[in-house]
């Protein structure tokens, strides 16, 4: 009888769920997406994908076992990590620069500020960041995707839709969709990341706000500027951005009002990054500005206690 | 204050113990300014270690005749003379260190460095240590400037003084050179001296007025039993 009765603190219900089921699930999610990258662009996507995946765990590892932590490597975390900068790389990338990036990721934007939960921005997108601005030739040359039964050629170097939008020249819709155009790893094929996006919401893992209103709010400005909504939503990193990157835990705000901000404030951004800004592309930017954001967002959103009236917390 | 310290640690304190940027965290803006490459870090370490040394000599040559309450803007008089003197001097001398260093040459007159030192050391000693103080204090400035300096021409440019290495000229880490590599280097090196200096001396506190290097010219020091 007194083995059945246990006390304890709240919470009572707790969910069978744990973090390496999340992960596992973001990598299950992020599947399809590798696998069209590794279609499009052959050998080199799997290069990059596991040089970047192995320096992210093992610097984790590395970095646990020197601060003399507990080992979280099992958690999944940097695999997830490595794999979301992969898909942010161009598959030209020279090994040990994603593998520096990757280092960057792990030792100084997560372990530094605490390790998994603790960091301040998406560790993938500020290591691209890191990267872009480290070297910028190499972030910014792309490859042509490979045609099936071409002749053999190692690569053949082309620009992004975006950047061939920004010179007049605009890419078929079904292209972009089916992402047989220039970009990093990951974000070209559009039809498989929804894939993904999908099976997260469906498994619960990530709410739709997040994604739904980032990529709503881009394609409303969009109109509003005069630009094709489509077109838009399709190019770039926008939809790896607001379906595996915008959606991090971590550095996402927690009730949905917050959600609310914080994606409408990606999306603006992003599309006054693209259409005013130097650069072609705005994701990364306008994800890593907002996550800095986020701690501000969760103070304006504190969603009021049940059954505390409009003035007691004025009082207290 | 305490008269039994020897002399030679007025001049050794400004190096790891007390080192202007790294500890006492005075002097950013130089700091993160000039450190792009080593030449420009070492012209702007030796210019403010020379206006540090003669503007403390002097002020503490006249700390009994300035009046308390317009200390500052005697001190800021003082200290904009000798700038203005090695201003002219790298001007006439080394023309190509001065359009290194830009508007930061003349910006050592409200370097926080060499007021703070005027404020904290040289109004409340006599001439000799203080003078130490600023030799010190300009020597642990450079030395920091210098690190800092190498660091980020060896990583961003891949030279070092201007010369090409032979390894890390083929791949150089641009962010180096911009400020958010800057500010990254900066609080790396600050980690490292803290570190040294939590290790050299454990038995201190570690919060608290006793823990912190300005502890001795704070402006509280009169509070001080208060904010333990």
């Amino acid at each position: 009888m007194e083995d059945k009765l246990i006390l304890s603190p709240s919470p009572h219900l707790r969910a069978k769920t744990n973090t390496t089921r999340i992960m596992l699930d973001v990598l299950i999610a992020l599947a399809p997406a590798a696998v069209a990258s590794m279609l499009l662009y052959g050998f080199h996507a799997l290069v990059v994908l596991a040089d970047t995946v192995l320096a992210a765990v093992a610097a984790e590892w590395i970095s646990r076992k020197v601060m003399k932590r507990e080992n979280t490597v099992g958690d999944l975390s940097a695999v997830v990590t490595g794999v979301l900068l992969a898909f942010n790389l161009p598959p030209s990338i020279h090994p040990l620069t994603a593998a520096f990036g990757a280092v960057v990721a792990i030792v100084v934007v997560k372990q530094m500020f605490g390790g998994i939960g603790c960091n301040f921005v998406n560790p993938a997108l500020a290591a691209r960041i890191v990267l872009l601005t480290s070297f910028p030739k190499a972030m910014t040359s792309w490859t042509a995707p490979i045609k099936l039964g071409s002749a053999k050629i190692d690569a053949v170097s082309c620009a992004t839709p975006l950047a061939l939008h920004a010179s007049g020249e605009d890419t078929p819709l079904m292209k972009l969709f089916l992402g047989t155009t220039g970009g990093c790893l990951g974000e070209t094929c559009a039809l498989a990341l929804i894939i993904g996006g999908i099976y997260l919401v469906f498994r619960r893992v990530i709410s739709p706000v997040i994604p739904l209103v980032y990529l709503s709010t881009a394609a409303a400005v969009s109109l509003l500027l005069g630009e094709d909504p489509l077109f838009q939503l399709l190019s770039g990193g926008l939809m790896l951005g607001a379906i595996f990157m915008a959606t991090d835990y971590t550095t996402s705000p927690m009730n949905t009002s917050g959600k609310v901000i914080y994606a409408v404030g990606c999306g603006v951004l992003t599309m006054v990054i693209r259409v005013f800004g130097n650069l072609p592309e705005g994701v990364s930017f306008s994800i890593l500005l907002m996550n800095i954001l986020t701690p501000l967002i969760e103070r304006a959103t504190v969603p009021k206690p049940f059954g505390e009236g409009r003035h007691s917390r004025e009082k207290a | 204050m305490s008269e039994q310290k020897p002399l030679y640690r007025e001049f050794t304190k400004g190096i790891i113990k007390e080192n202007p940027v790294l500890c006492l965290v005075l002097g950013t803006c130089p700091t993160l300014a000039v450190t792009t490459g080593v030449k420009s870090a070492l012209g702007m370490g030796a210019a403010a270690t020379i206006v540090l040394v003669c503007s403390n000599s002097v002020i503490s040559l006249l700390r009994r005749v300035i009046p308390e309450r317009v200390r500052i803007p005697c001190y800021i008089t003082v200290i904009a003379a000798f700038v203005t003197v090695v201003q002219m001097l790298v001007k006439a001398y080394a023309p190509s260190l001065d359009k290194a260093l830009g508007v930061y040459l003349p910006l050592i007159v409200v370097n926080c460095i060499i007021l703070g030192r005027a404020e904290m050391f040289a109004s409340k000693h006599p001439v000799l240590p203080s003078a130490l103080d600023g030799l010190g204090m300009g020597v642990g400035f450079t030395a920091a400037l210098v690190l800092m300096g190498t660091i980020r021409e060896v990583l961003g440019a891949g030279s070092w003084f201007g010369l090409r290495l032979p390894l890390a000229g083929s791949h150089p880490i641009l962010i180096f050179l911009m400020p958010p590599g800057g500010f990254f280097v900066f609080g790396m090196l600050m980690a490292a001296a803290n570190r040294l200096n939590t290790r050299s001396r454990r038995h201190t506190p570690e919060s608290g007025c006793a823990a912190c290097p300005m502890n001795e010219a704070c402006a509280k020091a009169h509070e001080k039993k208060e904010c333990t």
